[in-house]
């Protein structure tokens, strides 16, 4: 897996399935390989969103800074879509991405891809569906879990 | 239903007790304990793997409770419990020799066996894996009659997970894929955090005889058979075990009942064609 090139890479991931060529390779285009040492942060809260990440390998923990440390909310593994902020004015962080383990990603560069889905209203439905579904994923699971469900059956 | 796991014939006086002594309790986490039970009268208590008994605490008061323990094994009666009720904390701390009252098994089981010859994947959330032990374990004992087996676990923080030397053993003794999820994280923790549900779409399945057993909070379960049935699992091969106030065990009291079922003889163990438009009516 690691080493297919890009072009190769995003036709057998289900984030991209049904895309056709074409749009495959406008999307590589504004795609680059990137690597993460753990620990390291994929972004922060509050600095410009300018990409979002499918990852290859590794883990990366979603977290917020509280008064007393950083908690964390969510993780993604590989195959996981990270990242929408470079979809939503004002186009910043709303928390930090930190690689619990090394990390390997697709990093999408999010002003090329919003250029691009300006100029093709298509692509630019197709990739929203696409992030709306990742976004859904994560609501739900946000949701379900405020139920607290593990503490009530006994 | 194969004959290792056919459940034992009703016994002459259902409502009456067997007297159980309490040999030891094991702590599985800060308030969960699996207790030992030994047969005063000597006889082993024959049971299926997700059947569950009415464990009663003399003067005190009675409850359902799953047997986590090895079906196939000869060791003592296993019960992993909860400790955060009246009865439940009477038993928690029960003491070595103190002697409990046992009625049943009751219900239905796993029937893990349709799984041999194809994949099963077990998705448990919180104390819902108690019920599934008993499963694995008889998975474990004839590991090569199964395919790919996965445990899909849930759990609301990394200390409240439950059987950690048992996951690591299926792990790493019985080739059971083993992938747990946590609700929230803990200093340290460096494994998933998020809904045991998103493991779903990670695991790998074969395209044939896929069997699922799925049990925890009925959110979870219901949500968990939705995402195996569009993984392509058979909504009549996806089995939950249901929970509702089991109290006479034997079908007569109707506590248990959810609509046509009583769910202490018809279930707990039941497949989701059935339960699913059960489980959508609210507050049924």
């Amino acid at each position: 897996m690691t080493r297919l090139t890009i072009e190769q890479y995003l036709p057998h991931h289900p984030f991209f399935d049904g895309l056709d060529e074409e749009a495959l390779a406008l999307l590589a285009r504004c795609a680059t390989l990137v690597h993460f040492r753990a620990g390291t942060y994929l972004f922060a809260e509050g600095e410009p969103a300018d990409a979002f990440f499918v990852l290859r390998t590794g883990r990366v923990a979603l977290e917020t800074r509280l008064g007393t440390g950083r908690q964390v909310l969510d993780t993604a593994d590989a195959d996981d879509v990270v990242g929408w902020s470079w979809l939503v004015p004002p186009y910043r962080w709303t928390f930090d991405a930190r690689a619990v383990t090394e990390t390997s990603a697709v990093a999408f560069d999010g002003a090329c891809l919003r250029e691009r889905c300006e100029a093709d209203p298509a692509l630019g439905y197709a990739l929203l569906s696409r992030v709306v579904r990742v976004m859904s994923t994560r609501l739900h699971s946000a949701r379900v879990r405020l139920l607290d469900l593990y503490g009530d059956r006994s | 239903m194969s004959a290792a796991t056919v459940a034992p014939a009703r016994p002459a006086y259902p409502m009456l007790p067997r007297r159980f002594q309490v040999l030891s309790t094991h702590h599985d986490n800060h308030d969960t304990l699996t207790v030992q039970l030994e047969p005063c009268d000597g006889e082993r208590l024959e049971f299926a793997a997700g059947q569950f008994t009415m464990l009663q605490v003399f003067g005190v008061g009675e409850v359902p409770i799953s047997i986590s323990g090895d079906p196939r094994g000869t060791g003592p009666l296993q019960h992993t419990i909860r400790d955060v009720g009246s009865v439940s904390h009477a038993l928690a701390t029960a003491a070595p020799g103190q002697v409990l009252g046992v009625r049943g098994p009751y219900g239905t089981g796993w029937d893990v066996v349709d799984g041999k010859g194809g994949d099963v994947v077990l998705v448990a959330g919180g104390i819902g894996l108690a019920p599934l032990r008993p499963a694995l374990l008889e998975i474990c004992v004839e590991r090569a009659d199964y395919e790919r087996v996965a445990l899909l676990y849930g759990a609301r923080t990394p200390s409240d997970v439950l059987f950690a030397d048992d996951l690591r053993s299926w792990a790493e003794e019985h080739r059971i894929t083993v992938e747990i999820i946590v609700d929230r994280g803990e200093a340290g923790w460096t494994g998933r955090i998020g809904l045991v549900t998103q493991l779903i779409g990670k695991v790998a399945f074969g395209a044939d005889r896929r069997l699922a057993l799925v049990c925890g909070p009925e959110v979870m379960m219901r949500h968990s058979a939705v995402a195996l049935v569009a993984r392509g699992v058979d909504p009549s091969r996806v089995r939950l075990s249901m929970e509702r106030n089991m109290k006479c065990g034997i079908g007569l009291c109707g506590h248990c009942q959810l609509r046509e079922l009583f769910l202490c003889q018809d279930g707990p163990v039941l497949p989701f064609d059935r339960l699913e438009p059960l489980m959508s009516r609210a507050e049924l």
